[in-house]
């Protein structure tokens, strides 16, 4: 096919001609904005120009008021996930080892799972509170589900065999779960893992919307909307897609690439 | 006993013990009852709701909107995504702006919608669309790309056309990328529309109703949303895209490819 033959050769294009394709869209798409930004079609309140928008980030990131907000923002996810990720893998170890824990717990997750896990905001929020509270748990809550699944997956994958033989090698329980199910399940646990984090950070901008904590770019842009200040509003959603491109290239990423070099797996 | 019964009866076991230890808490009066509602409340506002139609109507508006803005979705990446794999030059284009789009949550964009469409259905639909495209675009641009070339030059080779070689090689032969992309598509709808209900308030939605239903604690009707809403996750997930998929990739015997 063309197409493929065509894949093949734009491996070697030099450097700048690749840098120049990827900007050509955000240019076209830039200047179709400005446009109608300042054609006035639209009052400039709600649809300012990314002159005003730039101005936007730029004050707010001197006064520090945009740093503080995304960092907020980071440490409730990385709290959250931290709590998703070691609840989570304790739980689907147990489920994936011991007979009695899958049958209490699996019920219970495949309930839990498909329900979204906004609904369950209105709820945490009577339970705990309006706040950080509620926040972090209901992010730790929603990831906790695609990392119990997965953790359990893996640790069922892990060849019988390779247990068997390693009990007849004379390894106890804390070798053979370190030396053994661990590697084995490594995998699973990385891809339950990858999707946890990404669930948390889909649901925490609206969390933050809804838990009215102090300081978070949701709650920014939904206090924003109050006083019609779109060009901060439109900031706070370049900043949050700023954050989320980064955990995407450095996160997600690197975890794939991880676990498909390892094991010569395709996720 | 078959292994499969058992199973079934181990579950059965599993959720009455824990139905049982809820109803405990819930009238041990260790917390308020006005949080922790026993289940008999909860199934009577269920009931109640249910018999005055209430539910039904919120359920047909949630409906509306996920599936009206999961329908956009679909006719918007589907050709989109074809034609990024065909095409180079529209690979070039849209691929750099979906990937900077992507990362940003679509609740991120509920203020900003309400301020230019208004409260209301538009600003849910399009929450829907915005969540639900990227999946859709991506998976079936993969998936017109893993298209094994053999087949297309075997199919080519025999003599088939443009228009044969797409109905006939290249749809079924993206269908299992296609199909994992609506059903990822069909998940990030379902919490965009709960989000965008609850944030853009209208009338009617079973987001709304949670979230309304907090402002005077009425906790069992906050339950019993909650129930609906993980029973129609469940039908759609479950039994829509599993029944979809045994119609399809199965029977053409690509399930291995639909895992991925």
């Amino acid at each position: 096919m063309a197409d493929f033959a065509l894949a093949a050769t734009t491996e070697t294009e030099p450097r700048w001609r690749v840098i120049g394709r990827t900007a050509f869209p955000f240019l076209v798409v830039g200047a179709i904005w400005e446009i109608v930004a300042r054609a006035g079609l639209f009052p400039p309140r709600l649809f300012p120009s990314l002159e005003a928008i730039a101005a936007a980030l730029w004050r707010l990131t001197l006064s520090g008021v945009l740093p503080h907000h995304a960092l907020d923002t980071v440490i409730r996810l990385g709290v959250g996930f931290a709590l998703a990720a070691v609840a989570g893998v304790a739980v689907g170890i147990a489920m994936g080892r011991s007979r009695l824990a899958e049958d209490i717990a699996l019920p219970l997750v495949s309930i839990g799972a498909p329900i979204p896990g906004l609904a369950y905001a209105p709820l945490f929020l009577l339970w705990f509170g309006l706040g950080n509270v509620s926040a972090v748990l209901l992010v730790a809550f929603v990831s906790a589900f695609p990392i119990v699944f997965n953790t359990w997956t893996g640790v069922k994958a892990v060849k019988e065999i390779w247990v068997r033989s390693a009990q007849a090698m004379g390894a106890d329980d804390a070798r053979l779960f370190r030396h053994v199910i661990l590697p084995g399940a490594l995998p699973y646990i990385l891809t339950g893992l990858r999707l946890g984090l990404a669930q948390a950070w889909r649901i925490l901008v609206g969390v933050e919307m809804l838990a009215a904590v102090p300081w978070g770019l949701g709650w920014m842009i939904f206090g924003a909307r109050e006083f019609l200040n779109m060009d901060v509003m439109l900031a706070g959603v370049a900043v949050i897609a700023m954050i989320g491109l980064a955990l995407e290239k450095l996160v997600f990423q690197r975890l794939e690439k991880f676990t498909v070099v390892r094991w010569g797996m395709m996720t | 006993m078959s292994e499969r019964a058992r199973s079934y009866l181990r579950a059965a076991v599993t959720l009455a013990c824990a139905a049982a230890l809820y109803e405990a808490l819930a009238r041990s009066g260790w917390f308020a009852p006005a949080l922790m509602p026993t289940l008999p409340q909860v199934a009577s506002a269920l009931a109640a709701s249910l018999a005055d139609g209430t539910m039904l109507g919120h359920t047909v508006s949630t409906l509306y909107r996920v599936l009206f803005g999961l329908a956009l979705a679909i006719v918007a990446g589907l050709p989109l995504g074809i034609l990024m794999a065909r095409f180079r030059a529209v690979e070039n284009f849209v691929l750099p702006l979906a990937s900077a789009l992507m990362p940003i949550p679509s609740l991120a964009w509920v203020p900003v919608f309400i301020l230019w469409f208004g409260l209301g259905n538009t600003v849910a639909i399009l929450i829907v669309f915005y969540a639900a495209l990227f999946p859709m675009l991506l998976n079936t641009w993969t998936g017109v790309r893993a298209v094994n070339p053999l087949w297309l030059r075997a199919a080519g080779a025999m003599g088939a056309g443009e228009q044969a070689l797409f109905w006939k090689v290249i749809i079924p032969g993206a269908s299992p990328f296609i199909i994992t992309g609506l059903r990822q598509a069909f998940l990030r709808a379902w919490i965009a529309v709960v989000g965008a209900e609850m944030l853009a308030a209208s009338d009617w939605g079973l987001g709304w109703v949670i979230f309304d239903a907090k402002e005077f604690l009425n906790t069992p009707l906050m339950l019993a949303s909650l129930a609906v809403i993980g029973a129609i996750g469940f039908v759609f997930e479950r039994l829509m895209f599993g029944s979809l998929e045994r119609a399809t990739v199965l029977r053409w015997g690509m399930v291995r490819a639909a895992k991925g």
